[in-house]
């Protein structure tokens, strides 16, 4: 029976309330630990289609007649076009169509950041796009940009009003604690550079549009494509079969997807528009760069009194200022914490998501900063945050529906007793050294999420739901969950996805919700084709229902028969049996959160200023891991995209005129297989007894989250040195040790005259 | 203007203009998109193929420049069926997330293990530095090409 239910919903951070309609019984979760399928180490179904080449991504979309569309950017950070003529441009050879400021909302002629889109035009080939673009006379009247976010601040040049949240008394706070410490953390702007650019291939047919894009939503695309171009929902047609990579930059269509749609409305012809690689450094969104300045206080037993957390997020042109005082809001059992961010608006490319947004950045300043006050209390990192750890979620007085951090503290312990082994392995110029950072995120995911299961009379299963594999192995999670409760192999499982006009509605992937939304829809869907084979079955046997199961293929019946489920399904010949399942409501009254815990081993080189990563452990507690092959991919996938966001990445601007100078993967360096440290992966494999019919949470954003945290506290366990800014290249390292060696010079220098005195 | 090209050992014809590279006339004009684009510079090696059993970049060689050279790409590796014992350790090991780096990686790593069957870390890391993958974080990648160095 179709049930109404209220519920909550959250997606990185943000709650909504919302109805959802849920039509089926709830499951009970499944025992804990590996079961037949799920649990256990599964190579992707669709490995060997990505391994011969075959899988069909956006990029090698080929329609009939396709054109393709190349895309006039602003050169400068903030400017006015004075005058536009784009008539050579319709003229040169190839064009189709042109569009400018007014044929599309995506197009300005005042752009406020570097890579603004302004124009457009279609023409038979890229090559012949681009060559046209570059007749475009357009005349500049460039501004002035607004680069500083500490004076955007000031000005008041916000994204939106500050975000300003106080538990406690933070003046009390800050009296009762015996040491404290204050310090200022800088973050850099990071560029996600997916392997796959941004694109779309719009196509018209009798006033319906198919959308073909590289999207980590599909329905999101449907809504807001729908919702802009005035058309009814179920006339815009979204399909992403393989999709190649997106780290929360593909969320929504983009400027891309409406480009091709006009261009495609007014050539009556298919248009893609695809991004370069330089684009795609410009305009597609980044991780916006952060100041921090952060104090924390505790007695000297360690037990915090108080956090406190003003930041400052450089958003953008455009964009939402992330929850960056996030970590310092929920991780610790602080009674006195206040936390303020702004959003700066400034002539900048706008941010995106980009995995854990705002965390990844707030526990970069909030996890050093514990263990700078460690170090000021001369106690271990790792016994201060067990000192202070949260049993409940303390922002609003919810219980956690379940928590194991504690689990990996103690998980940890081994790992960490090797710190004076790793100090020792220190050799003239080269420090070695040991730290940790704790993880905090969302990740429970939520309804609505609807998938199908279609069983055919030879006996093989469809999981059928509109969903999105953006790399994460979704698809093979999905699979494993139906062949589970089916009690089926994993190969007579086929999933289909990617396409809105073939399956139900399904969740975003993004915010570490894919598994938590879509793996209890499909078991649910799952359990419903099970629970019609076993009727079937009981009618043919002339048995009871609740004595008949489905295992390893088989119908088996309690007293010990047992008959290949083959039996039963061909007597559907050409009928097939279609379950349906949906996500249901997540815990009323709790707060859904993963927790982790990483372990950082660096060498650096005191003399030129090299870091250097040997080792990183990852202990996750996401519930239930539905597939071990995938989950510890997902980790050395976060920590290497960590590693880079510590070390190397930065998105650099021209200080007097705004402009990108890293465009591409020259400019900006990735990090490269020769970057790879040991990694070692643990899970606390727990299922969240309170979560949804498989008490699993999300992997997606944890693993990035406490990367360059661990690293630079295990750079100060090395060295003494405090590297407040990232990336830790080695200007900042040999910054951080020369501030050390002051330092030190200074406290000396009191010591003696102490000495002196007492004398 | 027309040239030849001897593609996974088909003799194939297109139609190109001088500037049109390897790449492009692969994806675009011969059918052939598992070599993927994602930078057009030479600074990702996804749409990495062999030209006379070398290493290239197909997006830094013209087309016309490989007429007369045998190219083979991901889609020639293993033939009509089955799959290259490189590329059945990619899959088995999970060294493949999106997989848009998965083409390049492949045809590097067949090219590596061609001409040193039993390669070292160091070696693979030397090798494989010129392919960026953003998902996997290599290590499954390390894994994969043991594997495949194994078999
Ligand atoms: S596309 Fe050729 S190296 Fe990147
Ligand atoms: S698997 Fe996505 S880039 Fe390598």
């Amino acid at each position: 029976m179709a049930r109404l239910i209220r519920t909550e919903k959250e997606v990185e951070g943000h709650y909504t309330e919302q109805w959802i309609v849920v039509d089926e019984d709830a499951l009970d979760q499944w025992p804990a630990g590996p079961l037949q399928t799920v649990g256990k180490p599964a190579p992707r179904v669709d490995g060997r289609e990505r391994a011969r080449g075959e899988a069909t991504y956006t990029a090698d979309i080929q329609l009939p007649g396709m054109l393709h569309a190349a895309v006039l950017r602003s050169p400068h950070a903030r400017a006015r076009v004075r005058s536009l003529s784009l008539s050579s441009v319709l003229a040169a050879p190839g064009v189709r169509a042109v569009l400018e400021p007014g044929d599309s909302h995506v197009l300005t002629d005042e752009p406020g950041y570097h890579g603004a889109a302004v124009a457009a035009v279609a023409a038979d080939t890229f090559a012949q796009a681009r060559a046209a673009l570059a007749q475009a006379a357009v005349e500049w009247e460039v501004l002035e940009p607004l680069l500083d976010p500490d004076q955007a601040v000031e000005k008041g040049s916000l994204v939106s009003e500050p975000n300003v949240s106080e538990r406690g008394a933070t003046e009390r706070g800050v009296s009762e604690a015996e040491a404290v410490v204050e310090a200022e953390y800088r973050t850099q702007t990071v560029l996600h550079n997916s392997l796959e650019t941004h694109q779309a291939v719009c196509v018209w047919e009798s006033g319906r549009l198919d959308v073909y894009i590289s999207t980590q939503f599909l329905w999101g695309v449907r809504a807001t494509v729908a919702e802009q171009l005035e058309l009814p929902p179920d006339k815009v047609r979204v399909v992403c079969n393989f999709m190649g990579g997106g780290f929360g930059s593909k969320n929504g269509p983009g400027e891309y997807t409406f480009i091709a749609a006009e261009l495609a409305r007014r050539t009556g012809r298919p248009v893609r528009c695809a991004l370069t690689r330089r684009e795609e450094n410009l305009a597609t969104g980044n991780r916006n760069s952060t100041i921090q300045r952060l104090t924390a206080g505790a007695r000297s037993d360690g037990t915090l009194t108080v956090l406190k957390g003003d930041y400052v997020n450089s958003v953008g042109f455009e964009g939402w200022s992330p929850s960056t005082g996030g970590p310092m809001e929920l991780l610790y059992a602080c009674e006195n914490v206040r936390v303020a961010e702004h959003g700066a608006k400034l002539n900048t490319p706008p941010n995106a998501a980009f995995r854990a947004p705002g965390f990844v950045e707030g526990t970069f300043g909030l996890e050093c900063l514990m263990d700078e006050l460690a170090a000021r209390l001369d106690l271990d990192p790792l016994e201060l945050r067990m000192r202070n750890y949260a049993d409940s979620d303390l922002v609003d007085g919810r219980p956690f529906s379940s928590k194991n951090l504690l689990e990996c503290y103690r998980r940890a312990q081994p790992h960490w007793a090797r710190r004076e082994e790793v100090r020792a392995r220190s050799q003239g110029p080269w420090k070695h050294g040991m730290g940790l950072a704790s993880q905090v995120w969302y990740g429970g995911g939520g309804p609505p999420s609807y998938a199908w299961v279609r069983v055919g009379s030879d006996g093989r299963v469809q999981v059928v739901t509109a969903m999105q594999d953006i790399g994460t192995g979704s698809r093979t999670a999905m699979a494993q969950i139906a062949a589970e409760e089916l009690g089926l192999s994993l190969d007579r499982i086929e999933v289909s996805l990617g396409d809105t006009s073939r399956g139900p509605f399904a969740s975003i992937s993004a915010g570490s919700s894919t598994i938590p939304s879509m793996g209890p829809a499909v078991r649910s869907a799952a359990a419903d084709a099970a629970r019609q084979i076993v009727e079937i079955a009981a009618q043919r046997y002339h048995l009871e229902e609740r004595v008949l199961s489905l295992r390893n293929g088989h119908i088996v019946s309690a007293d010990g028969g047992s008959w290949p489920i083959e039996e039963i399904t061909e007597l559907l010949g050409e009928g097939q049996i279609l379950g349906k399942g949906a996500r249901g409501p997540n815990p009323t009254g709790m707060r859904t959160l993963t927790f982790g815990v990483q372990l950082a081993e660096v060498a650096v080189d005191i003399e030129t200023g090299e870091v250097l990563v040997d080792r990183i452990v990852a202990i996750h507690d996401v519930g239930r891991v539905i597939n071990p092959l995938g989950a510890s991919s997902q980790v050395e996938g976060g920590i290497i995209q960590g590693i880079g966001h510590t070390l190397s990445e930065d998105r650099l601007l021209d200080p007097g005129t705004g402009t990108v100078l890293t465009q591409t993967l020259d400019a900006y360096k990735l990090p490269t297989i020769a970057d790879v440290p040991e990694i070692v992966a643990e899970f606390v494999d727990r299922p969240d007894e309170h979560l949804t019919n498989l008490g699993s949470k999300g992997l997606g954003e944890p693993p990035i989250i406490p990367t360059s945290a661990a690293i630079a506290n295990a750079i100060r366990d090395a060295t003494g040195a405090n590297v407040r800014s990232l990336p830790i290249t080695r200007e900042e390292m040999l910054r951080a040790l020369r501030a050390a060696r002051e330092r030190e010079g200074l406290e000396r220098t009191a010591e003696t005259v102490g000495e002196v005195r007492s004398a | 203007m027309r040239i030849e090209l001897d593609v996974n050992g088909e003799q194939l014809e297109a139609d190109v203009w001088a500037g049109e590279s390897l790449l492009y006339v692969l994806r675009e004009r011969l059918g052939l998109p598992g070599s993927k684009n994602a930078c057009e510079q030479g600074e990702c090696g996804s749409c990495s193929v062999l030209l006379d059993g070398e290493l290239v970049c197909a997006c830094l060689v013209l087309a016309a420049q490989a007429e007369g050279h045998e190219v083979v790409t991901v889609e020639g590796l293993a033939g009509a069926e089955g799959l290259h014992p490189v590329q059945a350790a990619f899959a088995r090991a999970g060294a493949v997330q999106c997989g848009f780096c998965t083409p390049g990686l492949v045809v590097t790593t067949a090219h590596l293990l061609e001409r040193n069957p039993d390669p070292s870390e160091d070696e693979i890391r030397e090798a494989l530095s010129g392919n960026l993958c953003r998902c996997t974080g290599y290590a499954k990648i390390f894994d994969a090409v043991k594997l495949a160095a194994g078999t």
